[in-house]
């Protein structure tokens, strides 16, 4: 009877335990279990890396790379562009588990995860043997001292994209500065003519790019001090450029739409928007989604960027991006070879480069005649690279990003998004962001300056 | 029930007569088996339920900062939470939410179950399928689906305007979502209210009806009269339902959010804002503490609620 009783009790418990194994399963294992890749294994028996990456072509690029190496392979998967892989990201981190052994990430997300210790240092699994294919600055973005925390791929010097049948009809020729950007949308707006632009409230890595274009200084900090920080996101740089965009909005010169949406790209298939204020990969995005394709095709066109002060231009970046190694990886130094070896060979790089997808940082590129004088399709056949981009990347200064970009975001986010409503003034959506950041800052334990 | 007394409830018991060892271990084998035929229910119960709320309670006695590390900080976090503007804000915002909301659910589902149980032609039964449809619906399919249909470029409200020559309102824009959010929802669960309704009506006895008929009653009355207060245990558990419900809201808000257009921020709701601080911040600890706040938030609302009502209410007691 006893016994009985004991079998009873020992089944029911394992029928339990494996209810609820069932349900609890799936919680993505170890990061050096390489399922679910999106990509084919070509080498069976070779040690697996696994990567999260979102490039239009990453398909290809990881093909390549597996196609190359017989000592590694690439399990990629994509979990989402920007905010979403982010997220995934600092989830892993937080949870000391589930990240993959490289990831892709823009960067003014690097100080970030530095300073959660999520980003392994390659200098010391020998990162430094690509240093030779990258400019200074570029190197020195993805550094703190002599550690290296990412690879870089691709940059994002900005530029305004515009639509020549647009600029014809209503007959304007490219504005060189922000002033003149604003008379020639009230032109065209008079003349009974599409929006000039648009103020996407997503997009705030653009507006922060604005306003340093002006002056501002959102951010001061050294890693090397990483208990310091300076936030100054109300400076009169910061208002100017925020007043300027919420003044085009009230006047209804430019539109209000999350950018990326659905809603967004039909407008800029079908001309609702005369210009877009963005960085020379986008049109690898826009194309990929149907744009500048059947009647539209060969209608965008290039111009630099408008200033404000024409006679001292400065040039400014939106997203770009990196590998880095994370602290999960099992193979830090197999890894590392995955993180500077992918996107890195020449039909990757002419393939991201060729469909707008990146804009190369690799020297061997960047100085390539096939780069510098192509002419490209989207454009209608406009040598965008040597007129516009590449002046821009070799005129940009670099930034300095905060170690908590991803909640300065979401705050300069919330309050575009009020003056896109109206309900707020750029200055005051300043103010705003100013002190929701320090106050931030401040329980984080940062001594903000 | 006069046989009850034959099966002897714990408290009969007669505990005076001292019992024999045998007779006592074969009390605690039977005890013992009535435990294990809860025992499948119980692991799990504990397992997904009671661990993880004690992990959260854990997590939210601690604080943790980018530059400084994991602290012990007793209910500070809690403090930080009821003096949040977000969260507050956000309480603030369900609360109104629920108060507009479940008048218009409740008034709509029993108005279509009345109805529905007044016919009975083959109408009435495919009626009842059709309203009953959105609740098989997933909430999140159910909010991309409304996502299209209020898109300014795909829905079918810009060309309704595009008609008289209007520009359409964009109903998840900072102005509208409230009003299209209460649309979404009301879709959504108004059916599935319907059908709870509807079952405690056919519960009634139909001599009831004939005796209020004798007497003279209207349609309008025995509605109103008898149907009304006869399935007002329904109604309540509804309330209860649809109260606590809403106050947890989160998918709606959670799938509309990328396209609204900022119309739905990131503290847009409570629970919301608790699943950002966490997933897109990585602030575990304070979203712990932000979830615990809105529990203690919908304890007091429920609580206040079955107060109000305890003298109709009668199925939690």
């Amino acid at each position: 009877m006893k016994k009985k009783a004991i079998i009873a009790a020992v089944s029911a418990i394992a029928i339990a335990l494996s209810l609820a194994a069932c349900s609890g399963g799936g919680s993505g294992g170890g990061s050096s279990v390489a399922k679910n890749c999106t990509n084919k294994i070509v080498v069976k028996s070779a040690p697996v890396v696994t990567v999260w990456a979102w490039y239009p072509n990453m398909a290809k690029v990881v093909d390549n790379f597996n196609n190359g190496h017989k000592d590694v392979q690439v399990c990629w998967t994509n979990v989402g562009q920007g905010g979403d892989e982010y997220n995934k990201f600092q989830t892993a981190v937080a949870a000391g588990k589930g990240a993959p052994d490289v990831v892709m990430l823009e960067a003014d997300h690097l100080a970030n995860y530095q300073i959660q210790g999520a980003l392994v240092d390659i200098s010391k699994y020998g990162g430094n043997s690509v240093k030779k294919n990258f400019s200074e600055g570029a190197w020195k973005d993805v550094s703190v001292g002599s550690a290296v925390y990412a690879a870089p791929i691709d940059g994002g010097p900005m530029a305004m994209i515009y639509r020549k049948d647009i600029f014809a009809k209503y007959g304007i020729t490219p504005p060189t500065t922000w002033a003149e950007y604003q008379q020639d949308a009230q032109k065209v707006k008079d003349a009974g003519g599409p929006l000039f632009g648009d103020l996407g409230a997503n997009t705030p890595a653009v507006m922060m790019a604005l306003q340093i274009q002006k002056g501002a200084m959102p951010f001061t900090y050294d890693p090397t001090k990483p208990k310091n920080v300076g936030v100054s996101l109300d400076d009169s740089a910061s208002k100017d450029v925020l007043d300027y965009w919420g003044g085009l909005v009230k006047d209804k010169l430019v539109g209000v739409q999350d950018q990326f949406t659905a809603d967004y790209i039909s407008g800029v298939v079908g001309g609702k928007y005369a210009t877009y204020i963005s960085a020379a990969w986008a049109p690898g995005y826009l194309s990929g989604a149907g744009v500048g394709q059947g009647t539209d095709k060969g209608q965008f066109a290039s111009a630099p960027l408008p200033q404000w002060d024409a006679s001292n231009p400065v040039s400014v970046n939106w997203g770009g991006s990196a590998f880095a190694v994370t602290t999960q990886a099992t193979d830090k130094k197999l890894s590392t070879e995955v993180a500077t070896g992918l996107y890195a060979d020449n039909a990757s790089l002419e393939d991201g480069w060729k469909n707008q997808v990146i804009f190369p940082l690799n020297q061997g590129v960047l100085k390539s005649d096939a780069f510098v004088n192509a002419e490209v399709a989207f454009f209608g056949g406009q040598t965008v690279n040597k007129d516009i981009y590449i002046p821009a990347e070799n005129a940009y200064k670099g930034f300095t990003y905060s170690p908590f970009q991803v909640y300065y975001y979401a705050q300069l986010q919330a309050e575009l998004a009020k003056v896109n409503a109206g309900s707020e003034t750029g200055s005051e959506a300043a103010a705003a962001v100013q002190k929701s950041v320090e106050t931030y800052a401040k329980k984080q334990g940062f001594t903000v300056s | 029930m006069t046989s009850a007394p034959a099966i002897a409830s714990p408290r009969r018991r007669t505990p005076r007569v001292p019992l024999s060892s045998t007779q006592r271990a074969a009390q605690r084998r039977r005890a013992a088996i009535g435990w294990l035929f809860i025992a499948p229910f119980g692991v799990v119960f504990l397992l997904f339920l009671v661990a993880p709320l004690a992990y959260a309670l854990g997590l939210s006695l601690f604080t943790k900062g980018l530059a400084t590390g994991t602290e012990f900080a007793w209910f500070a976090n809690y403090i930080q939470a009821f003096t949040d503007p977000s969260f507050l804000r956000g309480v603030g915002f369900v609360v109104t939410f629920s108060l507009v909301l479940i008048p218009i659910q409740m008034a709509l589902s029993l108005g279509v179950a009345l109805v529905l149980d007044a016919l009975t032609s083959r109408f009435a039964r495919f009626s009842r399928l059709v309203i009953f449809l959105p609740y098989a619906i997933p909430a999140v399919i159910g909010a991309i689906m409304w996502g299209f249909l209020y898109s300014p470029t795909f829905g079918p409200l810009g060309q309704l305007f595009g008609l008289i020559g209007q520009q359409a309102p964009f109903l998840l824009d900072a102005d509208h979502v409230f009003g299209g959010l209460i649309n979404v929802v009301t879709w959504q669960w108004a059916g599935y209210y319907m059908i709870i309704i509807y079952a405690a009506l056919q519960g009634i006895d139909p001599s009831i009806y004939e005796a209020a008929r004798i007497d003279g009653a209207s349609s309008w009355q025995v509605a109103l009269r008898i149907k009304v207060p006869l399935v007002s245990n329904a109604l309540l558990l509804i309330l209860v339902f649809a109260l606590i419900g809403t106050l947890q809201f989160f998918t709606e808000p959670a799938v509309l959010r990328p396209i609204s257009n900022g119309g739905i921020t990131p503290d847009f709701t409570p629970n919301l804002y608790a699943y950002t601080t966490a997933f897109s911040y990585a602030q575990f600890n304070y979203a712990s503490a932000i979830s615990f706040a809105l529990g203690i938030v919908v304890f007091i609302c429920v609580y206040i609620f079955l107060f109000a009502t305890r003298k109709r209410g009668s199925f939690l007691s």
